[in-house]
């Protein structure tokens, strides 16, 4: 009885998991590789003909290959902000978790208030424009960097209060003092947090569509978030190249996803369980 | 900086740490590490925060600004397409994050028990959160359709008829909502994993001594010591739900007319416009309306935690 039951309860969630989730994504794949006229009926169908290296060719070509340069600008962004990130928000980090005292409890309130507070848009555009900065890569990465460090700073925080202070202690006695002791001893150190920040921040930007679409406008700038929305009006009558250019720009975060799967989730699920 | 303090002074208690201690503590973590990250923090996010306030009560070009007092948020609650999105925005917050808590903690416990498929499982419940949100966007308005989406196609087949989802202004918001938590439902069930996980198996193995059901093991350890994971769950899911923007922006645009906007869609729709200050005092009501929710909840839930 129990076995049954237990089988039962599988079942169960395997179809209501496989409807529910699996449906949308084969529906993207599907439709992607077929030809433009089976793919305007929009139905979960297979395919008849399978033009794959043609639709992949049309939407890389589409606009004087838009969506290269897309992707040369998104990795550009990405690696960027998420580099700046992590080496900025390590260094904040490991005097934050080092060292109480006033200075710090207004740290730790900048850190929180940045998890919470949504951005101001205009003004930030009026400051960059200020800075010339506007419709700039520069720009935008250093958008990402101040968006992006309270969560970075939370993560680092959390794993240096695991590292003994008898290291700092013994280096230190080592000659090691401010710089050395961080970039030589800490920094390495860090490395499994690392990795899951440049993973969690890595996506996060890559799928970001709000701040390019404010901060860095333009057709010759965008990115691939920007270019898929801007597909969406172009393409709305061939399916099949809209849904090539979303499982294009899929491809990154499910590699991401298929050989680091736990270190995202450990990114993502870190600050929330401990509160 | 080089001017010691000579003075004697009274000996404090041993909470009061001794000056060579003090000094190597400047040395090994001196506070220049907070500058890199500081500048850029405080040049890209808090000034224009802080600003927002000025330039909200302002009629703005970006190059000059003229005070106007309180009337763009006057306008805010006399003009009904930018007061419905007041209403949208509590609406869309609550029913994402009410829909994300049960139906993450349903799928938590689930793929904690021992479900053959479970890591598979957990995989494909996970990963929509990584997809991009205009993907996800775009592939769901295809397949809410009217009639020919695949969401009216399978309600054809029980005999429902077909319905313009996004179309249509009373389920065009509660559509995205929808979309919204099938996007996000990952990640609070992986948090809700890592909660159930955590909770030692000697509270089950009492349940089992007892005699108890798996009703039972669900009401009264699950249930109450995964409180954390809902705590958290509840915090994320109003944050990103009171900010969110490029699901509401990819699938309706604030339609049909502006029955689906949300503050942050205004924002863009006011910015967009030339309204400046309009879309400034928007982000200051986005700003007042995330800190008078989320900071009480953060307070309350953390209070009731303790005790």
């Amino acid at each position: 009885m129990r076995t049954f039951r237990r089988v039962t309860a599988e079942v169960v969630a395997l179809v209501v998991a496989g409807v529910v989730f699996l449906i949308p994504f084969s529906f993207m794949l599907l439709t992607a590789v077929k030809d433009s006229v089976q793919a305007a009926e929009l139905d979960f169908s297979w395919p008849t003909s399978w033009p794959i290296v043609a639709n992949i060719a049309e939407v890389v070509s589409a606009r004087d290959y838009v969506l290269l340069r897309a992707y040369l600008n998104t990795t550009v962004l990405t690696v960027g902000s998420v580099a700046i990130t992590v080496v900025f928000a390590a260094m904040a980090a490991f005097v934050l978790q080092r060292r109480a005292g006033r200075i710090g409890a207004l740290a730790n309130f900048l850190v929180l208030s940045g998890l919470i507070i949504p951005p101001a848009i205009v003004p930030t555009i009026w400051l960059l424009q200020a800075l010339g900065l506007f419709k700039t890569m520069p720009g935008l990465i250093l958008v990402e960097v101040a968006f992006g460090l309270s969560f970075a700073v939370l993560l680092f925080r959390a794993f240096i209060a695991g590292i003994p202070r008898e290291l700092d202690e013994a280096a230190m006695i080592d000659g090691c003092t401010g710089l050395s002791l961080f970039f030589r001893v800490i920094f390495p150190l860090l490395r499994p947090v690392t990795i899951t920040v440049i993973l969690t921040m890595s996506v996060t930007v890559f799928n970001d569509f709000v701040n390019p679409l404010y901060f860095l406008p333009g057709d010759e700038n965008a990115t691939v978030q920007v270019t898929l929305y801007n597909f969406q009006s172009q393409y709305s009558t061939e399916w099949n190249l809209l849904f090539m250019d979303i499982v294009l720009i899929t491809i990154p975060p499910l590699l991401a996803f298929v050989f680091f799967n736990r270190k995202i989730v450990a990114g993502m699920t870190a600050g929330a369980v401990k509160g | 900086m080089t001017k010691q303090d000579t003075r004697p002074r009274p000996k404090a208690g041993p909470a009061e740490p001794d000056r060579p201690q003090r000094r190597k503590a400047a040395a090994a973590y001196p506070y220049a590490f907070y500058l890199p990250a500081g500048i850029v923090y405080v040049v890209i996010f808090l000034i224009p925060t802080v600003m927002a306030f000025y330039f909200s009560l302002t009629r703005w070009t970006l190059f000059d600004s003229t005070f106007v007092g309180l009337e763009n948020f006057a306008d805010f609650f006399a003009e009904q397409n930018l007061s419905i999105g007041f209403r949208n925005t509590l609406v869309y917050a609550v029913l994402t994050s009410g829909l994300k808590v049960v139906l993450g903690m349903l799928l938590g416990v689930l793929l904690t028990s021992r479900l053959r498929l479970r890591g598979f499982l957990r995989s494909v419940v996970f990963f929509p959160v990584l997809v991009s949100t205009v993907a996800v966007g775009i592939t769901f308005s295809v397949l809410l359709k009217p009639d020919t989406g695949l969401v009216d196609r399978a309600l054809a087949l029980v005999g429902v008829s077909g319905h313009d989802w996004l179309g249509d202004a009373t389920t065009a918001l509660l559509s995205v909502a929808l979309v919204d938590v099938w996007k996000g439902v990952g990640l609070a069930t992986v948090i809700y994993i890592a909660g159930i996980l955590s909770i030692p198996p000697d509270y089950y193995q009492a349940v089992e001594v007892d005699g108890g059901t798996a009703w039972h093991r669900f009401r009264h350890v699950t249930l109450p010591l995964s409180r954390p994971a809902t705590y958290s769950v509840i915090i994320l899911s109003f944050i990103g739900g009171l900010r969110s923007f490029d699901l509401i922006w990819t699938m309706t645009r604030g339609g049909p007319g502006f029955t689906s906007d949300v503050i942050a869609s205004i924002i863009y729709k006011q910015y967009q416009a030339g309204f400046y200050g309009l879309s400034t005092a928007g982000n200051v009501m986005l700003f007042l309306v995330v800190s008078a929710i989320v900071i009480p909840l953060s307070w309350f839930l953390g209070r009731r935690e303790i005790a």
